[in-house]
């Protein structure tokens, strides 16, 4: 995994709660067999027509968005299925950090495994993000976020920290256990 | 000191416990389709191997077609994937219940069939209904691609510890046979929301949840992800292990884990949870979803809601029923039995066990289904339609005009050719009304398999309280 550097980008605010992981992805596209090219495919019902056309009106769509490494959204962002495709699209299509004030459980945990930074926030705080025009910066190092009218601190658990900051593998961690585990098995039958 | 059962089960399975969080070791791990093929190639490019082969289960059930299995499937990347998983699971020497085999199904239908699900174990599988097994007293997490090859490399997950939810549902339903397992947990979600459990293992707990039979435990703790839980339990009592004894995979001594597991698996009286939520079962009744996420429900006596009052003052929730309504194409005030419907899909791991189609076919037998719905049954697993066939539900349901098809996911997240088309309203035992779930501008509503047999019948939605279902 790469290590995660200092992102400042223009944001992309996708002003919607209870965001799902069948619209971040839909079904249809989870039939491929590697991890690699699902960008295209992110958002694509509310970002196409039926005919493939774009929407004007969905935010992806909005040229001001283009090349924006940071996504914005709202509570409970990822709920519903596993399914990792979804982080495999967003990181695909660009987005190295997601600020929300809220997400779910599997979906925050795939988001460390790929190397994107996802980042709770209050709602105070996010509200001012969705009101700033300007370039946000994102630092893993030290933990901050930083925009014309805005200077805060965010909280992340030290192990995806480091995780993200070195680019590790953690399976390879695990495997430094070896001996833990193979003790464990001894001891533990079912 | 006193703990909950879930605290016990999470102790007993640390191999290492570093930096505020666990390696957990994972008794069984089972796998499918759809989100293992990216884990292998991970292993082969690190030249790793599958620590456990022989705690590691697979079988096919997102994309399967459920029409004759003897036809070649036409959908060449649905194909792919399935040969996909046939030769990672040869090349590792995982067992597989492929596509022809007699205990293909759903892999949370199988897992408890064949006694692979055991009171105590911790569980992982990459799908988010894997807190299904929690009904029998095993700690069950879905989890991502990168853990599934995470558990095969290493048979343990790292975790943070969640925090625990009782979720306390006390007294009788009034009518057990219309307000069902499925109407319990549609109310929880209702109340508490769909990231009212985020963060958490829920415990369901009190007198109903001990009158359930396993069957229907399984469709309460497989939702739990619908509130937003990491996973959902219940202790294990006789039932459990009734069900369990003289399936496949259970251990040989049986008898000897039983009195293990009688001893131990339960919350001590005294233990505290971070959190809890009582409910009671008197007042449910059956339940119709209305929007597009499992807690925008409403009792089928009701109406569909304005969304300034479903928002109760929250700006963002009123915006997401108004945008619902629209997708929905339902206009507020309308009494939940005038929507009328178009397709009926009893099925999915939520209810296709034997039991959900015992009850469906109660309400089936002798009648027709409605001329404007087209309805089928895909039962959860090879066992369940082959126990149907033998009582003979499947022909209570063809006579009535219901499609009676292999075991599979199927309409529930339409990965296979069982899809809506654009604009047709379904109702559906399955678990999820997300957009677009069971096909592109298709719209879901979330209901029983009692409720939806029973909407089959009649075009529209009923309360079924008022038919004789005993």
């Amino acid at each position: 995994m790469e290590p995660f550097k200092k992102i400042k980008s223009i944001v992309t605010p996708l002003d919607k709660v209870n965001v799902d992981t069948d619209q971040i992805v839909p079904k249809q596209f989870l039939k491929l067999i590697q991890r690699t090219g699902f960008g295209q495919y992110l958002f694509y019902d509310w970002r196409y027509e039926r005919e493939g056309i774009p929407r004007k009106d969905f935010i992806l769509n909005d040229p001001t968005c283009k090349n924006s490494k940071i996504l914005l959204t709202r509570d409970n962002f990822g709920c519903g299925s596993s399914r990792e495709h979804a982080v495999w699209a967003l990181d695909d299509y660009g987005f190295k950090v997601i600020i929300s004030t809220s997400f779910a459980d599997i979906f925050y945990n795939n988001c460390f495994k790929n190397g994107i930074l996802p980042i709770q926030v209050s709602d105070d705080i996010l509200q001012k993000l969705f009101s700033t025009k300007s370039e946000i910066e994102v630092d893993l190092e030290n933990q901050t976020i930083k925009a014309e009218n805005i200077s805060v601190s965010f909280h992340i658990e030290s192990h995806w920290k480091k995780i993200l900051l070195e680019g590790l593998d953690d399976i390879a961690m695990t495997l430094q256990h070896e001996d833990k585990i193979a003790k464990y098995e001894r001891s533990h039958k079912i | 000191m006193s703990k909950t059962l879930f605290e016990k089960i999470w102790d007993s399975h640390i191999v290492v416990d570093e930096d505020g969080r666990s390696l957990l070791y994972v008794d069984r791990h089972l796998i499918h389709e759809v989100t293992s093929p990216q884990a292998f190639d991970g292993l082969r490019l690190n030249a790793r191997k599958v620590r456990r082969p022989d705690l590691t289960f697979a079988t096919m059930d997102h994309n399967v077609p459920t029409s004759d299995r003897s036809l070649p499937i036409l959908d060449q990347t649905s194909s792919i994937q399935i040969k996909t998983l046939e030769r990672n699971c040869k090349e590792f020497g995982i067992t597989l219940f492929d596509i022809h085999s007699p205990n293909q199904g759903i892999v949370h239908v199988i897992g408890p069939e064949l006694g692979i699900t055991l009171p105590g174990t911790t569980i992982v599988c990459g799908d988010s209904h894997t807190s299904t097994h929690g009904a029998f007293g095993s700690l069950a997490f879905g989890i991502g691609t990168s853990d599934v090859e995470h558990v095969l490399a290493t048979q343990c997950i790292m975790m943070e510890k969640p925090k625990t939810f009782e979720i306390k549902i006390q007294g009788k339903r009034k009518n057990p046979h219309a307000v069902t397992a499925k109407d319990i947990i549609l109310s929880i979600i209702r109340k508490i929301g769909t990231a009212g459990g985020t963060g958490t293992v829920i415990e369901y707990r009190g007198e109903t949840i001990s009158e359930l039979t396993m069957e229907q435990r399984m469709t309460i703790c497989n939702m739990s992800i619908e509130a937003g839980a990491r996973a959902g339990l219940i202790a294990p009592d006789e039932k459990t292990y009734q069900y369990l004894n003289g399936r496949k995979y259970v251990p040989k001594n049986y008898d000897e884990c039983v009195n293990y597991w009688r001893e131990n698996l339960k919350t001590d009286s005294g233990a505290k949870f971070d959190k809890s939520f009582t409910l009671s079962a008197e007042n449910i009744v059956p339940q119709v979803s209305w929007g597009t996420n499992p807690a925008m429900t409403s009792d089928v006596t009701g109406i569909v809601p304005f969304p300034d009052e479903y928002g109760k003052g929250n700006p963002e929730e009123e915006k997401g029923a108004t945008k619902a309504l629209q997708y929905m194409d339902l206009k507020p005030g309308t009494p939940i039995m005038d929507i009328v419907i178009d397709r009926v899909f009893i099925g999915s791991c939520t209810n296709a066990r034997l039991g959900d189609l015992i009850e469906a076919a109660k309400v089936v037998k002798g009648k027709k289904v409605s001329s404007r719905v087209r309805a089928m049954v895909v039962p959860g697993s090879q066992l369940v339609k082959k126990n149907a066939e033998e009582m003979g539900l499947d022909k209570i349901f063809k006579d009535a005009g219901f499609e009676w098809r292999e075991s599979g996911c199927s309409m529930c997240l339409g990965m296979n050719p069982d899809i809506l088309a654009a604009g047709e309203r379904c109702a559906s035992t399955s678990n999820r009304n997300f957009e677009g779930r069971q096909g592109t501008g298709g719209r879901t509503h979330l209901v029983s398999p009692v409720m939806a047999a029973a909407a089959a019948i009649s075009g529209h939605f009923v309360d079924v309280r008022e038919l004789d279902l005993n």
